[in-house]
């Protein structure tokens, strides 16, 4: 029965990918691309590894679908032609994936079977502080990751937001929402954040013994922000703000402290001592989920166009 | 006695979702399409998350699959709105 299950799951994905390739009309493609993220991340669980389908789910579905949707209502707003034009061949980008799908399939085959949980995790664990085996590697064994990943997020949003108009630099960020008092959108804005924001903490919290951490956390908070910015019930914040500044810098501070902490007891860059260990990441990921949350959202409000003028 | 009712439900359930499925691609315009996938999908989600529920070990999953329906609901209910407003003004446009 589950092989069954398995198969039409396989089906449907490449199904869904080969549509988002070479389908036509660039909404189109977003829409196939979302699903496609959404069937990856019953995929996941259907491998066991919860933690990445819900980041699969939050960040590649969800967030990198949004992004792509504003980017493309950008283009439509300021008159662009969105669309490629259907008979040209893009070489460039298809030798690019064969390449890095030719590298995948040659990784699959030359890489060794995998035994989970490695026996050197296991031997390790105990050390780690934290039980969730994914939050250990991330957050402890291989801290490097994670803390460039939380600095990645930080220079596309530096990047985009160096994109503003000088005139705009003091405005809001993103564009004035317009929504109906007492509508619908208004509504779902004050029902939906209070349940979100409960998600968003659990997962964050819940990362150091269970499937969760700070992205996949993070991500749900922003989509939280989000919406209430949609439904104009939060007003974006200005680039000069400093305590939104502060927010955006903090996870990579914290972290970038405590690894340089480990390096002036002794006990090496990046490496939590097992008797700190457990507070450590604790604090790393409440700081990480904060700054993942709002850079994460600023980065799907955009740079500031100068729409309000208060 | 729990398995047959989740049989039942979630064939209840997956009758809802065909019916919205061919509802949603045959039905002519947006509105009508838009009733078609939220009140019988919606519906088809209910009887599914209920014969799932039998399944659930303990009250607590129960409740969180309950939870999820509503959320979905909520989400479903707000979206067909703001689509079909959207509908609306294109229409009137014309």
């Amino acid at each position: 029965m589950t092989l069954i299950f398995d198969a039409m799951l396989c089906a449907l994905t490449l199904g869904v990918a080969l549509a988002t390739v070479l389908g036509c009309g660039v909404f189109r493609t977003i829409v196939f691309f979302v699903v496609y993220g959404l069937l990856l991340s019953v995929a996941w669980v259907r491998l066991d590894a919860v933690d990445v389908a819900l980041a699969e789910a939050a960040i590649g579905a969800g967030l990198t679908g949004v992004l792509f949707l504003a980017a493309f209502g950008k283009l439509t707003r300021i008159g662009v032609e969105a669309e490629p034009s259907p008979k040209r061949f893009h070489l460039p980008a298809a030798l690019g994936c064969i390449g890095l799908s030719g590298a995948m399939a040659w990784a699959w085959f030359a890489l060794p079977e995998p035994h989970r949980p490695t026996p050197d995790l296991s031997d390790a664990l105990p050390r780690a502080g934290v039980e969730n085996p994914v939050t250990a590697v991330l957050l402890n064994f291989r801290a490097w990751d994670t803390l460039l990943e939380g600095t990645v997020l930080l220079a596309a949003l530096i990047g985009l937001w160096i994109l503003t108009r000088d005139e705009d630099w003091h405005h809001r960020l993103g564009r004035l929402q317009h929504v109906r008092s007492g509508g619908v959108m208004e509504s779902f804005g004050r029902l939906l954040p209070p349940v979100g924001t409960l998600v968003g903490v659990y997962l964050i919290y819940i990362g150091a013994d269970q499937p969760g951490g700070a992205f996949q956390g993070g991500t749900v908070l922003a989509a939280v922000g989000l919406i209430a910015a949609l439904a104009g019930l939060l007003r974006p914040p200005r680039i000069t703000e400093c305590s939104w500044r502060m927010a955006l810098v903090a996870g990579p501070l914290v972290f970038l402290g405590a690894g340089v902490a480990g390096e002036v007891f002794g006990v090496g860059f990046l490496t939590l001592p097992g008797s700190i260990a457990e507070g450590a990441i604790f604090i790393i990921e409440v700081a990480l989920g904060l700054s993942i949350a709002v850079t994460l959202a600023l980065l799907v409000i955009g740079p500031p166009e100068g729409g309000d003028s208060e | 006695m729990a398995d047959f009712a989740t049989y039942l439900f979630t064939g209840v359930g997956l009758f809802f979702f065909v019916a919205g499925s061919v509802g949603f691609l045959r039905f002519p315009d947006v509105f009508s399409r838009l009733h078609a996938l939220t009140k019988a999908d919606n519906l088809g989600l209910g009887f599914i998350t209920l014969g799932t529920a039998f399944q659930a070990e303990a009250w607590r999953d129960a409740a969180l699959l309950a939870l999820i329906w509503g959320l979905v609901l909520l989400a479903a209910g707000t979206v067909s709105q703001l689509i079909s407003r959207d509908a609306l003004r294109e229409r009137d446009e014309k």
